[in-house]
């Protein structure tokens, strides 16, 4: 069984990660990254596709191709601006020129077809008006700020403001260490990127979504009694979780997987690798930011309230050991802090639930 | 808990008719799709070749696109693609005024040429002529004096002062160069009522040119014709609406006594002389024919370009996109084998992890797949759908979030059970607090599709419609399939009892100190 170590633990409750209380650590890697991010934007800027700055590029497909003969024949056809040849597999070329006449391409088509020997049908190209960039900005743009938005009511009228605000400080924490890993290693940015991109949102929030649902359910009622802190109810939520979270992010990747390798193997270059290159980014820290963000960011938020805060002092004077952020001495991996033995501290072992609802 | 209960006994009968329900509802929609005869995907031209443009109306001053002007701008470019003659050509309209064309097949410049060169079609009369380059223009003063004499004997209203060559225009025209390619991209607008230097579409000619005195909307017909009586070969033919006739018929009788070149009438399209044909004689009766030494295409595009030309507004072209068959082919291949390779990896994994119950998940992605199959077959019908890569990437993307379902509710399932409730229990209550959190989590996933769709441009479009189309699937699934099986499954002892590998099993659960509670 894929799982049957730390999985399997896990879920019978013999280990218990404290999410919550290493919060400030998550915290901290988390602002180094954005900080990362903000640098690399700053200094090397994201490497736009043509989309955005308009210009061409045309694929050949011939038994033997090469770099030099591709640049020779754009010289040839007249392109004397700074022009991208790259070779992909072994039988394919692929030149990106700046935005140039119509008369200019329609040459360069020709020259490349007698280089090469192929059927000038046979060679693909895509042009992009230089004003079609700004565009495909601006929407993107908007739809990012209306997706956030939307979400945004929509998760505070079906859960809490708190949680709706801890989701979209995750979602935007997304954003930022995505585009920071663009900017940093300079990975095209293309209209398929920026859509898949912007799906990834969607599934960092879904993700998020899950663990606030069983949040919510653990903490329903906490106030009247004095077992656990919301904390401690919200970190039990996260493990409780955790399998599914696992389970959910490594079934999303693995097609997003195949899509990559597949684009990136037998395309090279195209819709198929920038859209899944951006959902595998995307998934990893969408991932990493609802378990080690959205939660200990609501957790903290919550641990504010007079009512929270009454109800963790109840928790330590009736005896209970309170993990606090404070507490440096908690290891990532709890085992026996607490007074009781520590496999009972899986889901069977939790208080029992009042009698069902309806 | 007792009404859970009683309920729970109940469902079993229930969710048999849910399952027969589901199941003569696909085999009703597979059988909706053979008899309409589409058993075949309409797929994008990025899967099976083709060119598509993006037009976009060029808006004089910041004002507002014109809807009614788009409309008929796309109505005179679908007869203009039409005239290809290739099948399933497509001419559509966005909500931002945007033009999309797409022809299928062999990838041709032709598609690009016939629809790039969108704009007012103008006839002016010709004032000079001259070769491309620069030496010849020392000529023109000679030109210009010849104009004046000439006119001046024919005492005809426009000759006592001879439109238009002023010193500005002579040094425009001296100072143009037809020889450079970028003087030959058109699409300048020029002003109908002033006199302009242009180079001509064909060859490297330079011209000056007179107002306009006909608009190519006062054509009202114009067709390539063969003329075998005469033997002047291919010809065109065209005739004007009633305006274009007087205005025609007074442009003719004045110029047609002037002596070469001011006794020819320049058609001039996107601010290019596609022709400038000598005028034989006064032509008032609104129909005219043009003759010259024309092959059959360059009649046919003339004839078009007369018909079309007039768009109602000026558009630039914005994306150009060709694909041949062999890459097309290429990227279908390649969005199968993803789709394929990471449907086999996702069962492979929950048959692993959830093992009997894998069967349940793999149950699901198969009907999950019939039923988004068939809705593409069947939406390509209804509303044109059609499949591009990025819809295939959105389609196997959905993979993971119809997987997603099934392990909130299996683990909500193992959760209930690791609680001590009996299978059959287990199944509802589970199911009860399974069910919101689907519900909310695939609400968020379609208005994030929804969202992308309304954002997205272009080819990506597909992906965002996909993607919420089977986020919609999958509601479908999980409560019309997976919920119902899981309810039926609980029935049959290999689950009910906990066996070994039934992914229930009190090892795989965790559930090892109560024996009590092990043996539901």
């Amino acid at each position: 069984m894929a799982l049957s170590g730390i999985g399997g633990r896990l879920y019978r409750g013999e280990t218990s990660i404290n999410f919550i209380a290493k919060r400030r650590r998550w915290f901290g890697i988390s602002g180094l990254l954005i900080i990362i991010s903000a640098v690399a934007l700053g200094t090397q800027g994201l490497k736009l596709g043509i989309e955005f700055k308009g210009g061409s590029v045309l694929t050949v497909q011939a038994p033997t191709v090469s770099v030099a003969q591709g640049q020779a024949a754009l010289k040839s056809a007249g392109v004397t601006t700074e022009s991208i040849v790259q070779k992909i597999g072994t039988s394919k070329l692929r030149l990106q020129t700046t935005d140039l006449p119509q008369s200019t391409i329609s040459a360069a088509r020709t020259a490349l077809a007698s280089t090469f020997n192929v059927d000038p049908a046979n060679i693909d190209i895509q042009t992009v008006g230089p004003s079609w960039g700004k565009e495909i900005t601006h929407k993107a743009l908007y739809g990012l700020f209306g997706f956030l938005i939307v979400v945004m009511l929509y998760l505070a009228m079906a859960f809490e403001p708190k949680m709706a605000l801890s989701a979209i400080v995750a979602v935007i924490h997304d954003v930022f260490i995505t585009v920071g890993i663009y900017a940093l290693v300079g990975f095209d940015v293309t209209p398929a990127t920026v859509i898949g991109f912007l799906t990834i949102l969607g599934y960092s929030l879904y993700d998020t979504v899950v663990v606030f649902d069983k949040v919510r359910e653990n903490t329903n009622g906490i106030t009247s009694t004095a077992r656990q802190t919301y904390s401690q109810a919200a970190n039990l939520a996260l493990n409780q979780t955790l399998v599914r979270s696992f389970n959910t992010s490594l079934i999303a990747l693995l097609p997003v997987a195949s899509i990559l390798f597949v684009g990136a193997g037998l395309l090279g270059a195209g819709t198929l690798k920038d859209l899944s290159l951006a959902l595998f980014i995307g998934l990893a820290t969408g991932t990493y930011s609802s378990i080690f963000i959205a939660t200990p960011l609501l957790a903290t938020l919550r641990e504010r309230e007079p009512a929270m805060q009454a109800l963790a002092k109840r928790v330590s004077t009736r005896g209970g050991v309170i993990e606090t952020p404070v507490d440096k001495n908690t290891a990532g991996v709890v085992t026996s802090t607490h007074s009781k033995e520590s496999h009972e501290r899986g889901p069977r072992n939790q208080p029992k639930r009042k009698p069902r609802r309806r | 808990m007792s009404a859970n209960i009683s309920k729970a006994t109940r469902k079993p009968a229930k969710s048999g008719r849910t399952l027969a329900a589901l199941l003569v509802v696909l085999v009703a929609f597979t059988a909706l799709a053979i008899l309409q005869g589409d058993t075949k995907l309409k797929l994008g031209l990025d899967l099976r070749g083709g060119t598509s443009v993006t037009l976009a109306p060029k808006v004089a001053n910041g004002g507002k696109v014109d809807k009614a002007a788009v409309e008929q701008a796309v109505a005179i470019i679908r007869q203009r693609v039409n005239s290809l003659g290739v099948a399933e050509s497509e001419v559509s309209s966005q909500s931002n005024g945007d033009i999309i064309v797409s022809v299928p097949g062999n990838s041709s410049s032709r598609v690009v040429d016939l629809v790039g060169a969108t704009a007012q079609l103008r006839f002016r009369q010709v004032l000079a002529v001259g070769a491309g380059n620069a030496a010849t223009s020392a000529s023109l003063a000679t030109t210009s004096a010849t104009t004046k004499t000439g006119s001046k004997s024919t005492a005809a209203p426009a000759a006592t002062f001879p439109a238009g060559v002023t010193m500005a225009l002579d040094t425009a025209f001296k100072n143009l160069d037809c020889t450079k390619a970028a003087n030959h991209q058109g699409g300048a607008i020029d002003d109908p009522n002033q006199a302009v230097v242009a180079c001509s579409l064909t060859d490297t000619s330079k011209y000056i040119l007179a107002p306009a005195e006909v608009e190519g909307s006062q054509v009202s017909k114009a067709s390539a014709v063969l003329d075998n009586t005469n033997g002047n070969g291919w010809m065109v033919l065209l005739n004007f609406n009633g305006a274009g006739t007087s205005a025609f018929g007074k442009m003719t009788t004045r110029v047609t006594s002037l002596a070469s070149p001011q006794n020819q009438a320049a058609i001039v399209l996107d601010g290019l002389v596609v022709s400038a044909p000598r005028i034989n004689e006064a032509i008032n009766s609104g129909s005219a024919q043009i003759s010259g030494s024309f092959t059959q295409t360059l009649a046919t595009d003339l004839a078009n370009k007369l018909k079309y030309g007039a768009l109602p507004l000026a558009l630039t072209v914005q994306e150009i996109n060709q694909v041949s068959p062999t890459l097309g082919s290429d990227q279908l291949h390649a969005g199968l084998l993803a789709g394929l390779i990471g449907l086999i990896l996702v069962i492979l994994y929950s048959l692993l992890y959830y093992r009997g119950l894998g069967l349940v998940s793999v149950g699901s992605l198969v009907v999950a797949g019939s039923i988004t199959f068939l809705s593409f077959l069947l939406l390509g019908k209804w509303i044109g759908f059609t499949l591009t890569l990025a819809g295939i990437a959105g389609a196997i993307v959905s993979i993971g979030i119809t997987a997603d379902s099934f392990i909130v509710y299996f683990e909500r399932l193992r959760d209930e059970v690791r609680e001590g409730r009996s299978l059959r229990t287990a199944v509802e209550t589970g199911w009860q607090r399974a069910r919101r959190t689907i519900l909310v989590a695939d609400f968020v996933s379609l208005i994030a599709a929804a969202l992308l769709y309304f954002f997205a441009v272009g080819g990506v479009r597909g992906f965002a419609f996909t993607l919420g189309l089977t986020t919609f699937v999958d509601l479908i699934v999980v409560f019309f399939f997976t919920k119902p099986f899981v309810t039926v499954l609980s029935r049959v002892a290999f689950f009910a009892e906990g066996r070994n590998l039934s992914g229930l099993s009190a090892k795989s659960l965790g559930v090892v100190t109560d024996s009590g509670k092990d043996s539901l």
